[in-house]
């Protein structure tokens, strides 16, 4: 039973919200240049691991926002939150974001393509 | 009456002035107010309150708290009979009436402990080696071994009985009212903190009420605990919860405890529930709850008459009752001595002081032998005798290496039997939290050591074995949680303790015996669930090395008691037979197996608290829900609505009804509550765009006024939703969505907003509760309307198919959509929900002369299907796409991207293999299919055959007068004109595959 730290609400029991799985996967912005396995690294692969974790959370039985968060899923301790659309800040997200297999993925560059040009 | 023949003539904390009578076995005895059970009986001299589970040896009361393995008892008849409960923590009660269990005909005598003369037949895994085959034996198998082995009786009607829920945040929740407990409870509640205290039992002070030599400030201990409590009480933000289990330690300090309000009463005021569960979040939580002492390894150690030596302190001392006359004293440490002297002070005769230590010395040696105590150092118990008690044991010299015994037997006559092999942490909680665990060579047994949680253990959970250390322990951790959680305050100081000082143990796993383990006597580790240091060696030798396996194979631990008093015994036998001579040499070789909550066993009731019955699930019904049950309409769920399923007239069957309803919103004018329907509010500038990504097909053209219907994805490709969504305005839309769909669209779409598409600008709401919805259909609707709604043009040209007006039904504000969902023509009136049961009203009243029929979800069914219109969550199951539903008309090839597009492209998903949805004809026009019935092309003579595809949805259809339905199949379309077979139990049934559509295939009616 977590304690989460809406950032609109402030702590609430973990009863009031929904996981959303793994953050930070792009939706690709040509997808019918990937072939279907690198779709599938998009569409279905996510990561599992023991440790810090950055994941998206919605305070759906709350104020109905999505947020991000950093969970140490052997421990459930919760490391950081932070909104959608951005990146973690502390050093133990930064961490997780890099050490992510997918930041590798043709799905991900696909997503990347042409932004910031 | 006996009397209580056992009860000492002084002492204790027992009412003396209140005696009460209670029945045990249907045996009357009379105990005191503030007995338990378990005390009271001893009181009595009555030792026998079981048969053990596999064995049925006769068993006695072994233990004063939550860890009794042996006096399982049921109490109450009917619905409220309770199963497993302890006589150690039943309060005793006028009146009571308490059975044993796992013996019959009676504990005296009891069949079924014949299973004690064949033991060589059970061995450990005997469950596992016996009933392996055949499988399908095994249901008689289980029946017979549950019958044998039965732990009490289940009831089996509902339980009458009322439980609560209550939600309590505090700054420092303390687990334990012993003189840990208390100690951090005074030390954190000076300082303003809000505090809980949780004990389960009935008094706080814990071991104090037992341990009378010890003495705080130069005064007895129950004076500080009595000076403690008062002041707690007196503390606004304390509370003291008595007879409350703290049953589960959960991530970031959330704990359950569960109070028992009601069970000590007997009849309980109708105001009280039973019990009430706590979900508590803590800032701190301070664990101190206390230790069990371990029983010894001896042969047959399991005689009613044996019992842990600090239990029999506390009978001795709270309750003022002997469990003896003549009682002999086993041991491997001090703490012992502590009873024997307190019995001998109070004049029962101490018939021996058995002490496995060679050379035992200290304080309370020297008490001992000051006493006359004849103490029998280096020997120990190799036999004991007595049927149904204990009546002698025999004792030898032991080995200097432990490992056995030499010389001669010498016997000794006693009454009863009170061992101590030492004490072991009650680390359950703090293990449930997620703390690590270490091997401690001080006290034998895990100690926290790492903890992960905002918590603290202190006192003799945290391995400390001083009364000092408790209160020192407590106090500091007491301040410190107030403190980490802003509250300012002075240290307490910490009292002057006097208790007697404590030497060495001497840790002998197993007391050897008279010959090799297992072949003189049962060495028992496990009480409850009958397992012998034997069945711990032939585990290891058979390979089971890991403690969890251990468990599992042997049961031990797995008891109503989890193994609060075997678990340490059990794991320190198996870690000398692998070769590591304590735990404690390579603990990572054994280790222990999880503590899982509960603590101890709870009651089901508490956990569903009010949330049963009406309450389990909110029931959710439409405005016109009055009007559907004065009509007599039957029911059914639709995930939580209640939705009119049919409406009857006297005499008619649901085909019947059907058949009728069915026909009149065809022929005549139809009327269904559409109330249900989800229905969502989107609003602003990019709207349609946001639609136009969430639907297959194009939405930026729809002209306002306009509806259209759209089919919804997920990103794999697969149908999540449909419905008919109009455009109310450039910026507005109505989104219509299916019932059981309503919510998880509404959070689909906010997810798609906020996370993936935050630059557009749109918002949406649920309006599913604000609009209720009747739905007419059929030939006659259009005048029907017309008489009531003024002020639209319902003329086709002007209302076209697919589009929405406002205005005016019954003088009811409305919007009307016309769309049809039957085939017919049709509008659906939407009103604001208070006016819903009015506009039924009306539109019954002014439809009277056209025989207008309401009618049900069941015929809404078979008018959609004869048109072939899919409902989703029938038609798809979360694996099927709009092609596989041969829809793809509706997915654009134009658009770039939409939710599930580049899924839709996927090898798997275009292949020409899948399942797709074709129609069937049954070659008996009246025979009906059952949905979900599997196809083939070819029958059998018997399973396995290959399966190609199953029914969707089976209807008769009196439109078409035969039966009609609609399946996935591979292959779909390409099959259309063969006959395939639907085998079912007992028949087989051919079908010919159709289009899925079966009437009006031009779709003329819709035009009206
Ligand atoms: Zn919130």
């Amino acid at each position: 039973m977590l304690l989460i730290d809406c950032p609109w609400c402030g702590p609430r029991d973990d009863e009031e919200f929904h996981y959303g799985g793994e953050a930070h996967i792009l939706r690709p912005r040509d997808a019918a240049a990937l072939s279907d396995e690198a779709f599938a690294d998009y569409l279905f692969m996510q990561q599992n691991p023991k440790g810090p974790h950055l994941e998206r959370w919605s305070h759906n039985h709350g104020c109905r926002r999505w947020f991000n968060m950093l969970r140490n899923t052997a421990t459930n301790e919760i490391l950081e939150i932070y909104p959608m659309g951005e990146k973690p800040k502390t050093e133990a997200g930064q961490a997780a974001y890099a050490a992510n297999w997918r930041r590798e993925t043709a799905a991900e560059k696909n997503a990347l393509s042409g932004e910031g040009s | 009456m006996s009397g209580q023949n056992h009860r000492l003539a002084n002492s204790g904390s027992i009412d003396r002035s209140a005696p009460l009578k209670f029945q045990f076995d249907g045996q009357q005895y009379e105990g005191y107010k503030g007995d338990t059970l378990a005390s009271a009986l001893l009181a009595n001299g009555v030792h026998l309150v079981g048969r053990s589970f596999k064995y049925h040896r006769p068993r006695g009361i072994m233990s004063a708290g939550s860890e009794e393995p042996n006096a399982l008892i049921q109490l109450g008849d009917g619905n409220r009979t309770d199963p497993n409960l302890r006589a150690t923590r039943i309060e005793l009660r006028d009146g009571l009436v308490a059975a044993s269990q796992n013996r019959w005909p009676c504990l005296k005598f009891d069949v079924g402990s014949v299973n004690n003369l064949l033991h060589r037949f059970f061995p450990a895994g005997f469950y596992y080696k016996t009933f392996m085959w055949p499988a399908s034996w095994w249901l008689k198998y289980e029946h017979w071994i549950r019958r044998a082995a039965g732990l009490g009786k289940a009831p089996q009607g509902r339980d009458p009985d009322r439980y609560e829920k209550t939600h309590r945040h505090c700054d420092v929740l303390i687990v334990g009212g012993g003189p840990a407990g208390l100690a951090a409870a005074l030390a954190a509640g000076r300082t303003g903190a809000r505090v809980i205290l949780v004990d389960e039992g009935t008094l706080l002070g814990g071991s104090l009420w037992s341990d009378l030599d010890c003495t705080i400030d130069g005064a007895p201990g129950l004076d500080w605990v009595r000076a403690t409590v008062a002041e707690l009480q007196a503390m606004p933000e304390v509370t003291l919860l008595i007879r409350t289990t703290a049953t589960g330690y959960y991530d970031h300090n959330y704990l359950t405890l569960l109070e028992r309000i009601t069970d000590h009463l007997g009849t309980a005021p109708d105001h009280l529930p039973r019990q009430r569960l706590w979900k508590i979040r803590a800032k701190r939580v301070v664990l101190a709850a206390g230790a069990i002492e371990r029983p010894l390894v001896f042969a047959n150690n399991d005689r009613p008459g044996i019992m842990l030596a600090s239990a029999a302190r506390t009978y001795m001392n709270r309750f003022a009752v002997t469990p003896g006359r003549r009682v002999l004293v086993l041991t491997n440490n001090d703490d012992a001595y502590r009873t024997a002297l307190a019995m001998h002070a109070q004049g029962v005769r101490i018939a021996g002081l058995v002490d496995l230590r060679a050379q035992p010395k200290g304080p309370l040696v020297a008490a001992a032998a000051a006493a006359g105590i004849a103490v029998h150092p280096g020997q120990a118990v190799v036999a004991t005798r007595g049927a149904l008690r204990v009546s002698s044991v025999e004792i030898m010299k032991l080995t200097a290496d432990g490992a056995g015994v030499t010389g001669s037997a010498r016997k000794i006559e006693c009454d009863a039997v009170a061992m101590s092999g030492g004490w072991t942490p009650t680390v359950h909680m703090f293990s449930q939290s997620g703390g690590k665990l270490r091997w401690s060579e001080d006290v034998s047994a895990f100690v926290p050591d790492l903890s992960v949680q905002a918590e603290t253990s202190v006192g003799s959970c945290n391995g400390a074995v001083s009364l000092v250390k408790c209160l020192k322990q407590g106090l500091k951790a007491g301040i410190e949680a107030a403190r980490a959680t802003g509250y300012k305050g002075r240290v307490t100081a910490a009292p002057n303790v006097g208790e007697p000082p404590q030497s060495d143990r001497r840790d002998l796993w197993v007391v050897p015996g008279k010959k090799p383990l297992g072949h003189a006597g049962k060495h028992f580790v496990d009480f409850q669930n009958d397992v012998t240091a034997a069945d711990v060696h032939l585990a290891a030798r058979e390979g089971y090395q890991s403690i969890e396996h251990l468990k599992r194979y042997t049961t031990m631990g797995m008891g109503t008691d989890q193994g609060k008093t075997s678990n340490i015994n059990a794991l320190a036998i198996m870690g000398e037979v692998l070769g590591a001579n304590v735990p404690g040499a390579d603990v990572s070789r054994v280790g222990h197996t999880t503590f899982r909550p509960p603590y101890t066993p709870a009651t089901i009731g508490a956990y569903a608290g009010r949330n049963i019955g009406a309450f389990f699930d909110p029931v959710r019904t439409t405005a016109m829900d009055f009007w559907h049950r004065e009509a007599g309409a039957k029911f059914e769920h639709v995930g939580q609505w209640m939705r009119a399923w049919y409406y009857p007239k006297p005499g008619e069957s649901l085909r019947q009804a059907v058949d009728r309803e069915v026909k009149a919103a065809r022929d005549g004018v139809g009327i269904l509550d559409a109330t249900t329907l989800g229905k969502i509010d989107i609003q602003g500038p990019d709207a349609a765009e946001f639609l136009n990504r969430v639907y297959t097909n194009v939405w930026l053209k729809l002209a306002p006024g306009r509806a259209r219907y759209g089919l919804m994805l997920k990103e794999d490709g697969m149908v999540m939703d449909d419905g008919v969504t109009a455009r109310l305005s450039e910026n507005r839309f109505h989104m219509t969505t299916t019932t059981g769909g309503a919510a998880g669209v509404l959070d689909w779409l906010e997810e798609w907003r906020q996370t993936e598409w935050p630059d557009l600008k749109v918002y949406i709401t649920s309006v599913t509760e604000q609009w209720a919805v009747a739905s007419i259909c059929g030939p006659d609707c259009r005048t029907l309307l017309a008489e009531l709604c003024p002020d639209i043009d319902l003329a086709n040209d002007a209302f076209p198919f697919m589009s929405v007006r406002e205005g005016t039904v019954a003088g009811i504000a409305a919007r009307v959509f016309r769309i049809s969902f039957t085939g017919e023509l049709s509008f659906e009136i939407n009103v604001p929900r208070r006016h819903g049961l009015a506009l039924w009203q009306a539109m019954m009243e002014a439809g009277e002369k056209y025989d207008i029929c309401p009618y049900g979800t069941e015929a809404m069914h078979v008018l959609r299907a004869e048109k072939g219109f899919i409902i989703v969550g029938q038609e798809t199951d979360g694996t099927v796409t709009p092609s596989d539903l041969c829809m793809d008309w509706i997915v654009s090839k134009t658009k770039v991207d939409f939710v599930g597009k580049r899924a839709l492209a996927r090898r798997d998903i275009v292949s020409a293999d899948r399942k797709r949805l074709v129609g069937l004809l049954t070659e008996d026009p009246n025979e009906v299919l059952p949905e979900g019935a599997q196809i083939v092309e070819a029958v059998q003579p018997e399973p396995p055959m290959a399966m190609i595809g199953h029914v969707t949805s089976s209807y008769y259809s009196p439109s078409c007068g035969r039966s009609i339905a609609m399946a996935l199949v591979k292959g779909g379309p390409t099959r259309i004109g063969e006959t395939l077979s639907i085998p079912l139990a007992g028949k087989t049934i051919r079908a010919v595959v159709t289009e899925p559509r079966f009437f009006d295939l031009d779709g003329e009616r819709a035009n009206g």
